[in-house]
């Protein structure tokens, strides 16, 4: 091949990545810059803190954020330790090719791929009538950390197994028991994955609309406890664009807070990744 | 301050917890190379789920040597280290079966007490395996676990074994910065400290040396003949040379068609000078292995 088709062939190539690169940046920038065109104006500090009126046309979103938090909290309260408790057996206590094992993370990878809409269904039937929790923060809070769970758990798991096996044996061959080598080295070593694991479970949870329609409800009151129904940031978007006409305004500023919270998860948890990492390789 | 009381000397008082001991310091007195019988493997025999790695090895290994342990890749070594501190039980499918003893301990036993048998038998591996922490608590960890908890005896141990490798000078003034920082080669020395802050009776090598550069396995060679007479060494190498510089004994292990077996066992200066098995000639000479 003769050097002038060459550096022609490398010049056509780098062209089709860098338009592959763009065409996936593209809507991400759009889509910010279609947020911040129409919502900005509406953003201020008493639209975050004010209740709604005129069904969510007038007002802000006081009761929603909040409402949010609560459902969030008791999501990732529930997801937390059992998806770290599940993830440890998964990992420190069952053979590879163990039946339980093989059972548990098949039936993880099947969960994360449910739709949501079902695992509202499943919440409502479960959590708002069996348990009789109704429509309120508890329930859609369990619903999530159903939802979540799994992704949370397969996430942790491989972080605590991509351990290194020697420092397992090393362990061992020092005479330290189990829980010693759990509490003070496999832990702290998979801290940034976990904590990665657990952001992605905490942004499915924020993002989450259909699971919570049929849980957590649709009232846009400042919630008085767990037990009360509240509507969260996403739902409260749902509701605006789709069932109250002149909504849009508050729907954008409602969108551009929710991706804002999103952003700001994500960053901080890759900075405290990045910090524990960091503190683990200074320089002596 | 000699303060380190092997394992084995302790009274073997009543273990009401599983895997308790309590570590008592005890004025240390150095026993010496002696032809006395410390580790002895009967018909040991080691498989892989239904793969055999080793099979009948009987080996006597005496208290207070540096004992060689060498043959060609695959040929059961690190697994016969692994069996001596039962570290095969963490391999999933791996059976070790026949007697093994140090002392009067009986390894295999179900029965055994597998936190103090790793306590009294420390190891190293090929590539330095310091856990992300300080450098105080990568030795104050098995310290705590094993029942010492007062500050100022953990804060004596970890002076004297850092001395004891040769490591107290370069770190004193930075234990509490992550070992992870070290070269290579302190970081094996510093693994080296850890086994030995347990004060145990054997201590086990599995080329300790192999991973590091010539200058730093210099050092920790050196190290190793300084344990002479203080522990019951066995060291798995591929380096013969090194080897015949600072084992004691020899075993020489081959793998028969997958299988790894004792070929021969003696003093270095049999093994290297008057073989008697015509594998180990080709072995030692180079046309094999």
């Amino acid at each position: 091949m003769r050097p002038q088709s060459r550096t022609i062939q490398e010049d056509s190539t780098t062209a089709i990545m860098w338009a592959a690169a763009a065409m996936v940046t593209c809507p991400f920038l759009w889509l910010i810059g279609d947020l911040l065109w129409n919502g900005v104006n509406q953003l201020s500090f008493s639209f975050l803190v004010s209740a709604p009126l005129n069904a969510g046309r007038e007002g802000g979103i006081g009761p929603i954020l909040f409402s949010t938090l609560l459902v969030v909290g008791v999501c990732m309260a529930v997801t937390v330790p059992m998806g770290l408790g599940t993830a440890l057996f998964l990992s420190e206590y069952t053979r590879d090719d163990h039946f339980l094992g093989r059972l548990i993370r098949g039936s993880l990878d099947v969960l994360a791929g449910v739709p949501s809409i079902i695992f509202g269904l499943f919440g409502n039937a479960l959590f708002c009538q069996v348990f009789g929790l109704g429509f309120s923060i508890l329930s859609g809070g369990f619903t999530l950390a159903c939802m979540v769970l799994p992704i949370v758990i397969r996430t942790v798991e491989e972080s605590f197994r991509a351990i290194a096996r020697d420092q397992r044996l090393s362990a061992a061959a020092l005479g330290l028991s189990k829980p010693t080598t759990i509490r003070a080295i496999v832990l702290p070593a998979a801290m940034p994955g976990l904590l990665v694991g657990i952001i992605l479970g905490l942004g499915r949870a924020i993002a989450e609309t259909a699971a919570l329609i049929f849980t957590s409800g649709y009232v846009d009151r400042m919630p008085e406890s767990l037990m009360d129904s509240g509507r969260t940031l996403a739902v409260h978007i749902y509701d605006l664009a789709m069932n109250v006409a002149g909504g849009n305004p508050n729907a954008y500023a409602t969108a551009l807070v929710l991706v804002g919270l999103l952003l700001i998860i994500n960053c901080s948890s890759s900075w405290i990744a990045a910090r524990w990492t960091s503190f683990n390789q200074l320089p002596a | 301050m000699d303060i380190i009381q092997p394992a084995s000397r302790m009274t073997p008082g009543p273990d009401r917890r599983p895997g308790f001991m309590p570590w008592v310091p005890y004025p240390y007195t150095k026993p010496c190379c002696e032809p006395v019988a410390h580790i002895r493997a009967e018909q040991l025999s080691i498989s892989y789920d239904s793969r055999q790695a080793l099979q009948d090895v009987d080996l006597e290994i005496n208290r207070g040597c540096i004992t060689a342990v060498v043959g060609p890749s695959g040929c059961g070594k690190t697994s016969f280290l692994m069996s001596i501190n039962r570290l095969t039980d963490l391999i999933p499918g791996c059976r070790v079966s026949g007697n093994l003893h140090i002392k009067e301990l009986d390894v295999l036993a179900p029965i055994t007490n597998l936190l103090h048998l790793r306590r009294m038998v420390g190891m190293i591996f090929q590539k330095p395996t310091v856990f992300p922490f300080s450098i105080r608590k990568n030795l104050e960890l098995p310290l705590r676990e094993h029942g010492t908890h007062d500050r100022t005896l953990m804060a004596s141990a970890i002076e004297k074994v850092l001395q004891q490798v040769g490591l107290w000078n370069e770190v004193k003034d930075r234990l509490d910065r992550s070992a992870q920082a070290l070269s290579g080669g302190q970081q094996q020395r510093l693994c080296l400290a850890r086994a030995l802050v347990l004060s145990p009776d054997v201590l086990l090598l599995d080329e300790p040396c192999s991973a590091l550069d010539p200058i730093s396995s210099g050092i920790v060679e050196d190290l190793i003949v300084s344990l002479r007479g203080h522990y019951t060494v066995l060291i798995v190498t591929h380096n013969l040379a090194q080897a015949r510089r600072i084992a004691d004994h020899v075993a020489f292990f081959w793998s028969f068609n997958g299988v790894g077996r004792l070929v021969e066992h003696g003093s270095a200066q049999e093994i290297f000078e008057s073989p008697k098995e015509e594998l180990t000639v080709a072995y030692i000479s180079g046309m094999r292995g």
